[in-house]
């Protein structure tokens, strides 16, 4: 196997929102190479649709405070309160530089950037619905995946595209390379650099029915979680209420901002029991419960009455056009419907990890409770946990988190790596990447790679989804440790050294059987229900023992310990959560 | 909903045993509302790993799985069984260079991209605000702001095939957006740059590129409001 050294001040690994976000602040700061298995542009941070809220008040009266406060509450209080606020706050000059850099935002009358509402943003700490959420119509992400591309065009700057990062090398506990898999040629690329950002995304593949794209697979958090860094408040998912019947793909929050209604078999606006006040517009963790409660009362619709109706059509057709059209494109490309004219099939489909690398809110990972930082360790974006999404993020805060912490990420490094040398790297850091490829490659192939993915998303859709309890997640447990073993006869068909996606395929999934194990291990002890997190067997939210943040390690021996760290509070005290 | 067989016949290229391209089918079986990407993944994860291919979002976002399909340049997340029929064949989008089975070499596609200053130039200083621009001005470029960098339009264009120098559609496309954003200030240097002889001159008219384009965008109509900027000086 050929290996290539490369030496920089800085990496960045993978290129979307937070990623690129990142790139642009250390251009003509830092020496920076950004590796990402996919193209730029082919990232998720395209696939976000809704918006990004900040509070402009270009639309009516608004303060960063109501969303701090709507944050928070979202969040079911697991929120660290000083990190929201840095976001909330930031979040306005995130949108104007956004509009800087030439994001094409849908405007008002007068020329200003225009918003909308989204779940759970509301006025005056939960009064009625805000218009916050500043949009390109339903194609908010792949604006800013596109606008923060093209900066980073305008600033040069050094991709390695379709590179895949696979291990870390730390010497002395400071981080001092990356070791990547070239996708073209099989060779591997020992990065010698100060300082690494990771910008990978999420891991919703370990779910069957998902909004993720196949290539959200947690490598980043994965290969680090393998090397002791814990992953913080794993157990806590986001299924989002609308995905179009069985694909899973999204439909927009916006589509209820809008003015969209979830109806039942009956016809009946249900939201109206689960949430009197703002209805269709509850927080996601929510309308996915009284989704998946209806369809488990019988009132689903369809064959197997194992979905709901979004019912789009009472909206003029103009400001469906003008406001949905991707989305409504989507249900006629798969579902064969005219949204126009008849109720869209959906079901709540898993989409993004509150959980994931620990962070502070310079994007320093923590290695502790104590938030001692890992020299050199960034991360951002989905793949991170600041924690400013507690146990359930609001709709369009993930598209806020990503430039927010991308850049303050990208800005802590970039001073960082200026204030240190590049560490020596010991010879052979690559070797342990090596030998699982050549391993994979060697196998007989009793087991297939696809056949134990499917397993295991089927497995976390019926055991670990909206409704939880002790036994599914047991039983949940017991099969991703039979995946794990089996794992180890996962053959490949193709041997060869260019474009292996049946390789990086294989690679991938062992990440996604360690952070479902995580997933699992921190959802079983949390004996409480909060956020995105229910347990049937445990309904309430359990204030006294469990305003704490959960840490899960994987020991050297793939054994997986819990510890946890208390919320950083703040001004609001938790509540119950009424909507 | 029902099950049924499909047959895909895709022209498979392995730069590591192979001499030349070659045909191969597979038999699946898929719910005809499956995507044809689907129906390739079933291929690869059940019958043969080392097909191969690009994808991620399997919606129609990401640009990533644009290829031939049954001769026409398509995104295969976005062609449904029951659509397309069950014989379907594909291959490599076309005009760029073929590195194994259905992926290509994008770098020169990104390399006309990157030709055409695709970012907002403007050097006057907004301040603390956005900059205001009506919703006529904005409607101005909206079609351009769709494109997903797919290829599909580019690599479906005969100038292209026969001439690499060409900028492209996706490149003009991506030129128009900013050519016709009132907050950028660069029009002149794209509209030089797409002046020269690799740039907009070259198209035929041909229409393919509008017909390829998976996000329906109206690609023949920005080139041509590109050439008409060129020759008549105003946007």
């Amino acid at each position: 196997m050929n290996v290539h050294h490369h030496s920089y001040d800085a990496v960045i690994v993978g290129a979307g929102g937070a990623g690129l976000r990142a790139a642009i602040e250390t251009a003509g700061k830092c020496r920076t190479a950004v590796i990402t298995k996919l193209y730029p542009t082919r990232s998720h941070t395209g696939a976000a649709q809704g918006g990004m809220c900040a509070a402009l008040a270009n639309v009516e009266e608004d303060s960063w405070e109501w969303h701090l406060f709507d944050t928070i509450k979202g969040g079911d209080y697991l929120v660290d309160q000083p990190a929201a606020e840095v976001m909330c706050r930031e979040a306005i000059d995130a949108v104007i530089e956004l509009e800087h850099f030439g994001l094409p935002f849908n405007r008002t009358p007068e020329g200003k950037i225009d918003q909308r509402r989204f779940g759970g943003h509301t006025r005056n700490h939960g009064e009625a619905p805000v218009m916050r959420a500043c949009y390109s119509a339903d194609r908010t992400g792949h604006m800013i995946l596109q606008t923060l591309f093209q900066q980073c065009v305008a600033r040069d700057v050094n991709f390695f595209n379709e590179y895949q990062v696979l291990d870390i090398a730390f010497e002395d506990g400071r981080v001092a390379g990356v070791i990547a898999y070239e996708q073209a040629t099989g060779d591997l690329h020992v990065f010698n650099t100060k300082a690494v950002l990771f910008a990978t995304g999420g891991f919703g593949k370990m779910f069957q029915v998902s909004s993720n794209a196949h290539t959200l697979t947690g490598d980043g958090p994965g290969l680090l979680y393998r090397r002791g860094i814990p992953m913080q408040d794993m157990e806590f998912f986001q299924f989002h209420p609308t995905g179009i019947y069985k694909l899973g793909i999204l439909l927009s929050e916006a589509a209820r901002g809008e003015g969209g209604i979830l109806r039942n078999d009956s016809n009946e606006r249900f939201m109206e029991r689960y949430a009197p006040t703002v209805k269709d517009l509850a927080p996601r963790d929510m309308v996915a419960r009284a989704i998946q409660t209806e369809i488990l009362e019988g009132r689903g619709i369809g064959e197997n009455k194992d979905a709901v109706y979004l019912d789009l059509t009472h909206l003029p057709p103009e400001q469906i056009d003008a406001k949905l059209p991707d989305i409504t494109e989507f249900v006629r490309t798969y579902l064969g419907i005219e949204p126009k004219t008849a109720p869209i099939p959906i079901q709540p489909t898993a989409h993004y990890a509150m959980g994931g690398i620990p962070t502070n809110i310079d994007g320093e990972c923590i290695s502790d409770d104590q938030g001692t930082v890992i020299p050199g360790l960034y991360a951002a974006g989905e793949c991170a946990c600041v924690s400013v999404h507690g146990a359930n993020r609001l709709g369009t805060n993930s598209l806020l988190d990503i430039v927010v912490f991308g850049k303050r990420g990208g800005r802590a490094m970039a001073d960082f790596v200026q204030s240190t040398d590049l560490p020596a790297l010991s010879k052979g850091v690559e070797a342990d990447v090596a030998a699982r490829i050549e391993r994979l490659k060697a196998n007989s192939g009793k087991e297939k790679a696809g056949a134990l993915r499917i397993t295991l998303q089927e497995e976390m859709t019926k055991k670990a989804f909206v409704f939880r309890t002790d036994e599914s997640l047991a039983s949940a447990l017991g099969t991703i440790r039979d995946l794990q073993a089996a794992y180890e006869s996962v053959g490949i068909d193709d041997k060869g050294d260019i474009f292996n996606y049946d390789l990086t395929e294989a690679l991938e999934l062992s990440y996604l059987f360690d952070l479902a194990e995580a997933t699992i291990v921190s959802a079983q002890a949390r004996t409480e229900s909060r956020g995105a997190h229910f347990r049937n067997d445990h309904p309430t939210r359990d204030d006294a023992n469990w305003m704490k943040h959960t840490l899960a390690r994987r020991g050297a021996d793939g054994s997986v310990s819990l510890s946890y760290k208390p919320v950083v509070g703040g001004a609001y005290e938790p509540m119950e959560r009424k909507y | 909903m029902a099950k049924v067989q499909v047959e895909l016949k895709v022209k498979r290229y392995n730069p590591e045993t192979d001499k030349k391209p070659h045909w191969q089918e597979f038999t699946v079986e898929v719910e005809d509302t499956d995507r044809v990407l689907d129906a390739l993944h079933v291929a690869k994860w059940t019958q043969d790993g080392t097909l191969t291919f690009r994808r991620s979002c399997a919606h129609g976002v990401c640009g990533s799985d644009a290829m031939v399909l049954n001769g026409a340049n398509r995104l295969a997340c976005l062609e449904i069984i029951k659509d397309v029929g069950t014989k379907i064949t594909l291959e490599p989008i076309r005009g760029l260079p073929v590195i194994k089975d259905l992926v290509v070499d994008m770098e020169p596609f990104f390399a006309q991209y990157r030709s055409v200053l695709p970012y907002l130039i403007n050097t006057s200083d907004p301040g603390y605000t956005e900059r205001y621009q009506s919703a006529e001005d904005r409607a101005r470029f909206d079609d351009t702001t769709k494109c997903i960098l797919c290829a599909a339009c580019t690599t479906s264009c005969p100038i292209y095939w026969g001439n690499s120098q060409y900028v492209g559609p996706a490149a003009i496309v991506n030129a128009h957006r900013f050519i016709f954003d009132s907050r950028d200030q660069a029009t002149e240097q794209r509209l030089d740059i797409l002046n020269q002889r690799s740039g907009v001159w070259k198209c035929r008219t041909a229409f393919n590129c509008s017909e390829a384009c998976p996000r329906g965008i109206k690609v023949t109509q920005a080139i041509e409001e590109v050439k008409r900027a060129i020759l008549y000086d105003r946007v």
